[in-house]
């Protein structure tokens, strides 16, 4: 049995490892045929993990991505797919850096107010998905498709008209109120290296300590997996959804408090942006597993953080996101053709040992 | 068409109203929203709101979005959710741009369409062959396209005239336009004929009769030869999805595929047949905004209108005619902005009519929670009408996802998806 798992783990992290090598070659080629040196563009881009600030602002970059991508395990483990992450992160900035100026709190506790109005105000808006899911029966990825694009016009057009500060010219972002230093999360490396990085690293925690550990974590694995088997033990299938859809929520405010109160510390247009819908990829290629997220996430943050070394070679930056989009591509087509040879497999090892008892029987 | 066989729940509903087809109740429906439309002018005086101006541009603002919506009704109808249709409308688009300046615009169009057949190939591979969730594969087609778009536009534009980083230098050629003869002025011949909505959708006192030849006008005057292409995949999509065999097999496919396979329908090429016709409609959608629209491509051009098309697609019930309705619905307030700002105060007060009127339907078959959610959006466009001096376009935007959102929610018992619509499937083995 052991054996079995280990086995599996190999295969698992394997065909990850495939789809990055994939996605690496598919981009040489790419890079080749367009005219530009793919041995010059991989060494600039590797060669950047020597770089003691570059590794720092990977880390930097892969925070927010550490928690979006949690945001969107927890949902699929119970098969939510929460694409809305985004949406939940955007409300979640505006409503933090409004509500977040209007109280005065010593340093630690304002931080951690701040970070509870994140996650309440995110949970909030997953939960019109979830209210959506649950009475009404509408799927939860069309609804947080279209609901992220409320979020975006009704955070875009109530900071505009309520909330921008009139700022005296001088910059030319217009921002909300800034918040006091008290809220400001500290950097372990002064602007470069973020403290909300012990807070993502907890959220991994926290997840896998829940869906793994506990009587609720089993019962939303057994939801996700085998909802009728569920179902006849008592778990209430509706209620399960409504609280993976609220949890996903709360993770999904926190995604942008490493922009908001650990860097810009106001709320502006374009803050975070993307951070949201990246987690998506992230939470694929980790297999929707903390210790897979915790590596995809550092990969994800590397790329980005490395890939304006590419532009001092003239080579656009933007194959990287390219490189993420094929690592996806990628990763599920491995992953469904390994289960289905898994299947396969165990189909073949059932196949036998039924023949085999059929040899016995005859013998005797 | 099947869902016509359908009859709605007609114990909350009055008699007349009940006793009526389902075609008869979309006209009646057609002609309220054309009166509540009539009265607002009058009231508002914003006598743009119905024009023919207003109408041919509505057509032009949704013909992307119609060619979104019905990409994502090919998709559906043979069961494979198209989250993607945003990444091949920038296909589309980045190859359209690419295309025109150096070969001129219909053939833009051409391979545009054959790079989104490809992109919907490359989905259907993922989603018939790999079984891979439609979602995700959805997804990761529209972060490729996007960072591909913007690194290729590196390569090819950058540095080329009246081009950029981000955008491509402008196309050649244009398209003809069309007018009806005798109704708004067309051409027969060298003689003009006169154009007679024209003349009764000047007499602006009287009600409703103006704004109904201003409507028709608008559909059938100054119209892109594009537009005409467009519209055209409408009356075809229905006679293939209704008239022909083909049409069965692909509803079969999207309904109940191991039926169909247990008669003999090839389920896996059919699906890649539909999925390169789904590919190819979004990229002509996509090209229709950098070639037709306007003459470049511009990075983000887009801008979601894959998204409104998906939603279009719901919100026409999965059916053509219904696509087509969703997406003027769609386009009209971006039209009515493009033309002139001061008319979409006076739309806000329709959208609180029209809120009004579904939220007393909702309550009265007993939906309260949805009810009161529809008569407090309808407060909030009243107090926007009254408060509100200019309309900031954000909130225009949202209109499509909340309309949405309010039919999926209050309407869903009318709405017929296919039934196999994303769900896992591999010939042979299901019994």
């Amino acid at each position: 049995m052991k054996k079995d798992r280990l086995q599996r783990m190999l295969v698992t992290s394997a065909s990850s490892v495939l789809a990055v090598v994939v996605a690496l070659v598919i981009c040489a080629v790419l890079l080749k045929v367009t005219g530009k040196d793919p041995i010059k563009a991989y060494s600039t881009l590797f060669g950047a993990a020597s770089e003691g600030k570059v590794l720092q602002d990977a880390l930097n970059r892969a925070t927010p991505l550490f928690i979006s991508a949690a945001a969107v395990a927890i949902g699929f483990k119970m098969n939510l797919f929460n694409i809305g992450v985004e949406g939940q992160m955007r409300v979640a900035l505006l409503s933090t850096a409004v509500v977040g100026g209007l109280v005065e709190l010593p340093a630690p506790l304002h931080v951690l107010f701040c970070l509870v109005v994140a996650m309440v105000s995110g949970a909030a808006w997953a939960g019109i998905a979830g209210y959506l899911k649950v009475r009404r029966g509408v799927n939860e990825v069309i609804s947080t498709i279209m609901l992220n694009f409320v979020a975006l016009a009704l955070v875009a057009w109530s900071f505009d008209v309520f909330f921008r500060e009139e700022t005296d010219s001088a910059s030319l972002l217009v921002k909300t109120k800034e918040l006091p230093t008290s809220a400001w999360f500290p950097d372990f490396v002064d602007r470069r290296l973020n403290g909300m990085l012990v807070v993502a690293l907890l959220v991994l925690v926290f997840f896998y300590v829940l869906v793994w550990k506990t009587k609720f974590g089993f019962r939303l694995r057994a939801s996700g997996g085998n909802p009728g088997a569920a179902r006849v033990t008592g778990v209430n299938p509706m209620r399960m959804v409504a609280i993976s859809m609220l949890l996903s929520g709360a993770l999904a405010g926190l995604v942008g408090m490493r922009a908001l109160l650990g860097d810009v510390h106001a709320y502006q247009n374009g803050l975070a942006e993307q951070q949201g819908f990246n987690g998506i990829a992230v939470a694929l290629l980790g297999r929707n597993h903390p210790v897979g997220i915790l590596f995809s996430g550092l990969l994800f943050g590397f790329l980005s953080a490395a890939s304006g070394k590419l532009q001092l070679e003239e080579i656009p930056k933007e194959i990287v996101t390219i490189m993420q989009g094929i690592i996806v591509f990628a990763v599920v087509i491995i992953n469904g053709a390994v289960k289905r040879w898994d299947e396969r497999r165990i189909q073949r090892r059932a196949a036998a040992e039924l023949e085999r008892r059929a040899v016995e029987v005859a013998a005797a | 068409m099947s869902t016509e066989t359908l009859t709605p729940d007609s114990t909350s509903t009055t008699s007349w109203w009940g006793g009526l087809s389902r075609r008869r109740r979309t006209m009646v429906l057609s002609l309220a929203a054309l009166l509540v439309l009539s009265i607002v002018r009058i009231i508002t005086g914003a006598d743009d709101i119905t024009s023919s101006g207003t109408v041919s541009s509505t057509l032009r603002v949704a013909t992307p979005i119609l060619l979104a919506g019905l990409a994502g009704l090919w998709a559906e109808r043979v069961g494979i959710v198209n989250i993607g249709i945003e990444g091949m409308m920038i296909v589309g688009s980045w190859l359209g741009g690419w295309a025109a300046y150096q070969w001129g615009s219909w053939p833009a169009i051409a391979i545009a369409m054959c790079g989104g057949a490809l992109v919907g190939l490359i989905h259907a591979v993922a989603t018939v062959r790999f079984n891979v969730d439609h979602v995700v594969s959805g997804i990761a087609i529209n972060v490729l396209a996007a960072g591909s778009t913007e690194y290729l536009s590196i390569i090819a534009f950058k540095g080329k005239k009246g081009a950029g980083e981000s955008q491509s230098p402008t196309g050649k050629g244009g398209y003809g336009e069309f007018d009806m003869p005798f109704l708004t002025g067309g051409r027969i011949g060298s003689w003009r004929s006169p154009d007679i909505l024209g003349w009764i959708e000047r007499q602006h006192s009287i009600p409703l009769i103006p704004d109904i030849a201003g409507f028709l006008r608008g559909l059938t005057s100054d119209v892109y030869l594009p537009t005409v292409l467009a519209l055209a995949f409408i009356p075809f999509t229905m006679w293939l999805l209704w008239r022909t065999r083909f049409g069965l097999r692909m509803r079969a496919s999207g309904e109940s595929p191991a039926a169909g396979e247990s008669l003999g329908v090839h389920i896996n090429r059919l699906r890649y047949q539909a999925m390169a016709v789904s590919g190819a409609l979004a990229a002509f959608g996509g090209a229709y905004l950098s070639c037709v629209f306007t003459s470049t491509y511009r990075q983000g051009q887009t801008g979601g209108q894959g998204y409104i098309g998906l939603a279009t697609t719901i919100f026409g019930n999965w059916t053509p005619l219904g696509v087509f309705r969703g997406a003027l619905l769609f386009g009209f307030p971006t039209a009515l902005k493009y033309r002139d700002d001061q008319n979409v105060p006076a739309l806000f007060l329709v959208g609180a009519v029209i809120l009004l009127l579904v939220a007393v339907t909702l309550v009265r078959r007993r939906q309260f929670s949805t009810g009161s959610a529809a008569l407090v959006t309808a407060a909030v466009a009243v107090w926007i009408y009254a408060a509100v001096a200019e309309v900031p376009e954000t909130l225009v935007t949202a209109t499509p996802y909340v309309v949405t959102l309010l039919v999926l929610a209050g309407a869903r018992q009318q709405l017929r998806p296919p039934a196999h619509a994303g769900q896992p499937y591999r010939p042979g083995e299901n019994h």
